[in-house]
């Protein structure tokens, strides 16, 4: 299945990218599972995006949860918690 | 357009008349301005960068507006958040609301900032003596935001049991 991801914020500046496309293997079928395969990279990505660590996710623009679906060719983004306003 | 995401300033003024114009039944405007303070926890701050998610930004903003219609009878509503560097006493977010009376105006006014602080997804960055620095969410914008009934785990989204 074919991802686009994106990266906010101090995520983005932690992971060293604002975007890409990753090619993720059939038992990745939820947001958390994605959370969960990307901090198999290692380094910056354990860590970004460590269980506990404060996180927000959507999916195709929309707020997601660990347990919203993925599928092919969705957008789905990691970021801090928002501040503006 | 009711929603906008820009670099460019704004004028009060000039989007109250917009808001306004032609429309009899207006009988009540209320407005908030959100503006770059020069101290931040402590620490003064000499600039600011706003970062946002293009796409999500204008979607969560419609979605709030479309909230606030669903509460109050409103008759026009303006939303618009600058992006990028920001000095001290610059402008960032414009909320105006009109309606028949006040109570509506005042309090979806209100609501709109309440639910665009913790749901939107915008980001600020502070240059500080110090160096620069994400500014953290507040605990405090949630709880501001669960006293119109909307669940908010923005600052601590571990507190998300469901996730």
């Amino acid at each position: 299945m074919q991802l686009e991801l994106r990266y906010f914020a101090s995520v983005r500046e932690q992971v060293g990218q604002g975007a890409e496309r990753a090619d993720v293997p059939a038992e990745v079928r939820t947001v958390g599972d994605l959370r969960a395969w990307l901090r198999n990279r290692g380094g910056a990505w354990a860590e970004s995006l460590a269980e506990g660590r404060a996180l927000r996710m959507a999916v195709d623009h929309a707020v997601a949860r660990a347990d919203t679906p993925l599928a092919d060719g969705c957008e789905v983004a990691f970021f801090p918690p928002v501040t503006g306003g | 357009m009711a929603v906008r995401v820009q670099h460019e300033d704004f004028d009060l003024g000039a989007e109250v008349d917009a808001l306004r114009a032609g429309n009899r039944a207006v009988g009540a405007v209320a407005s908030f301005i959100g503006t770059v303070r020069d101290v931040s926890e402590g620490a003064s701050v000499s600039a600011m960068e706003l970062e946002h998610y293009p796409g999500m930004t204008e979607k969560s903003l419609e979605k709030i507006e479309a909230a606030a219609r669903e509460r109050w009878p409103l008759l026009g509503v303006t939303i618009i958040h600058r992006v990028g560097l920001l000095q001290p006493l610059d402008q960032i977010v414009l909320v105006a609301v009109a309606s028949a009376h006040r109570g509506a105006a005042f309090a979806a006014c209100e609501f709109i900032m309440d639910y665009l602080k913790s749901e939107a997804p915008f980001w600020k960055k502070e240059d500080t003596p110090e160096g620069a620095r994400w500014v953290d969410a507040r605990v405090s914008d949630d709880a501001a935001l669960r006293r119109w009934g909307i669940e908010s785990f923005n600052a601590d989204p571990s507190d998300n049991k469901d996730e």
